[in-house]
C-alpha cells in the first residue's frame, strides 16, 4: 500500500545545496555581535543556528537580509 | 507559548534569496507547533518548497487543487473530529488562491463553521505564474496583466478588504500581521490555532522578484509599508477591531519609492495626482484603524 501513495518525507536540501547560488558570503564580527538572534529570526531560510549564531554556508542564498537587518551591523556581505 | 527554536520548515527550498513567503512557512510553523496538518493550494509556496518527491515540511502537509485548500482542510477536520483527535488543521495559501480563485471553498468552511485557521500570505499578485494581478494588488501598481504605460497606471482597482469579508461570516478570530514583525506572527498564529472555530490571518510577505526590489531589502519594505499606513496589522475579535498597531505616519512616498512595481510614478516625470490618491488610501486606512499616535 505505501509504495502506491504519492509520500515524500523531509530531507535537508531536498532541492539540492542552495548555497551554490550565492554571491555574497555573510561574514560575523563576534566581537561587536551581542547574539541577541535578530538575524536568527529573520533569515527566510532558518539556515542561522539559534544557540551560537553559526550561519550554515551548504544552505546560505546569500540574500543579506541578517546583514540588513542587524541592529549593531555585525554582519557584512563579501563577495565570494 | 510557542517555542521559537522549533524548526518545522527545512533549508535548501528553492525559493528565491530575500523570498517573504519562506520565512512566513517558518514563522506560522513556529506558532503552529509540531502537531499540525497543513494543507496547500498550488502557489509559489507549493511550487517551492514541494515538488514531488522533494519536501521541506516537516509536518503532513497536503496539495489538492489550486481553489480547494479549505474544503479538503474541512474534511480533515471533520474526519479528525469524527476520530476524536485534536490536531490544529491549517491552511496556507496565496492571495491569488485566497482573493480570486478559492473565494467559494473558503466561504463555504468559514459558513460551516469548521475548527480551522486558513492563513493567506499576501504578496499582492500571482507571483508563481509571472506577476499577474489579483484581487489583493494594490492600486496603481504596475503587472504583467496591468502594465503602466501612456494609458495606464498600472492596476486600476484598490485592494479587496478581505478581513472584513471574513469577519462578516462571523469568524472569531481574523487578524493581519507582516514577516517584518516575526514575534506578532507567531503570537498571532498561536491564538488562531487555539480559537475554536473558523479563524482567518492574512501574512503581507513582500515579493522581491514581483514588487521589483534587492532581496536583501524584504523587511525594510514590509516596515515601510506599516509605517506608512498602506498596511495596518490588526485584530478582529467577533468582527470588532480589538487591537491596531499604532505608528508615527510617513508619506506614502518612501514605500512606492523602495519598489518597481510603482516606478511609474516617478520616472520620467513624477506624478503628484497617483501619488495622492495613494496617500488617500492611507489615510481611510488610519482613520478606519485609528492607528495614528
Amino acid at each position: 500500500m505505501r509504495e502506491r501513495l504519492a509520500l515524500s518525507t523531509p530531507v535537508m536540501g531536498a532541492c539540492g545545496k542552495t548555497g551554490t547560488w550565492r554571491v555574497f558570503r555573510p561574514v560575523v564580527d563576534r566581537e561587536i555581535c551581542n547574539a541577541c538572534g535578530i538575524c536568527s529570526l529573520y533569515c527566510p531560510d532558518g539556515v542561522i543556528n539559534e544557540e551560537d549564531y553559526s550561519i550554515d554556508l551548504d544552505y546560505c542564498k546569500g540574500c543579506g537580509i541578517c546583514a540588513n537587518e542587524c541592529p549593531k551591523k555585525a554582519i557584512t556581505m563579501e563577495r565570494e | 507559548m510557542a517555542d521559537k527554536s522549533l524548526e518545522l520548515f527545512d533549508a535548501g527550498h528553492r525559493a528565491c534569496g530575500g523570498c517573504g513567503p519562506a520565512l512566513a512557512a517558518r514563522l506560522i510553523l513556529k506558532g503552529c507547533g509540531p502537531h499540525t496538518i497543513v494543507t496547500v493550494s498550488t502557489g509559489c509556496m507549493e511550487v517551492f518548497s514541494t515538488p514531488y518527491p522533494e519536501t521541506a515540511w516537516k509536518v503532513p502537509l497536503i496539495h489538492s487543487l489550486f481553489e480547494n485548500a479549505s474544503a479538503v482542510a474541512s474534511g480533515i477536520e471533520a474526519s479528525l473530529k469524527k476520530q476524536g483527535r485534536n490536531e490544529h488543521v491549517i491552511c496556507i495559501c496565496g492571495d491569488g488562491a485566497t482573493f480570486d480563485i478559492g473565494m467559494l471553498c473558503i466561504s463555504g468552511a468559514f459558513e460551516r463553521g469548521h475548527n480551522i485557521t486558513y492563513i493567506c500570505y499576501d504578496n499582492e499578485a500571482y507571483m508563481n505564474t509571472g506577476i499577474q494581478r489579483s484581487g489583493a494588488t494594490p492600486y496603481d501598481a504596475s503587472t504583467t496583466t496591468s502594465p503602466a504605460g501612456r494609458q495606464s497606471f498600472g492596476n486600476s482597482r484598490p485592494k479587496k478588504d478581505l478581513p472584513s469579508i471574513l469577519a462578516a461570516h462571523g469568524a472569531p478570530y481574523v487578524a493581519t500581521c507582516s514577516v517584518a514583525y516575526p514575534n506578532d506572527i507567531i503570537k498571532k498564529v498561536e491564538r488562531a490555532v487555539n480559537t475554536e472555530g473558523p479563524c482567518y490571518i492574512q501574512v503581507h510577505a513582500p515579493c522581491c522578484t514581483g514588487w521589483g526590489f534587492d532581496g536583501k531589502k524584504t523587511m525594510a519594505v514590509g516596515k515601510l509599508a506599516i509605517e506608512t499606513g498602506l498596511w495596518v496589522n490588526f485584530e478582529l475579535v467577533n468582527g470588532s477591531v480589538e487591537k491596531a498597531k499604532k505608528i508615527k505616519r510617513r508619506p506614502v512616498e518612501d514605500y512606492l519609492q523602495e519598489q518597481k512595481r510603482f516606478r511609474h510614478l516617478f520616472k520620467p516625470n513624477r506624478n503628484d495626482a497617483e501619488i495622492a490618491k495613494i496617500q488617500a488610501i492611507a489615510d481611510v486606512n488610519a482613520l478606519k484603524y485609528g492607528i495614528d499616535i
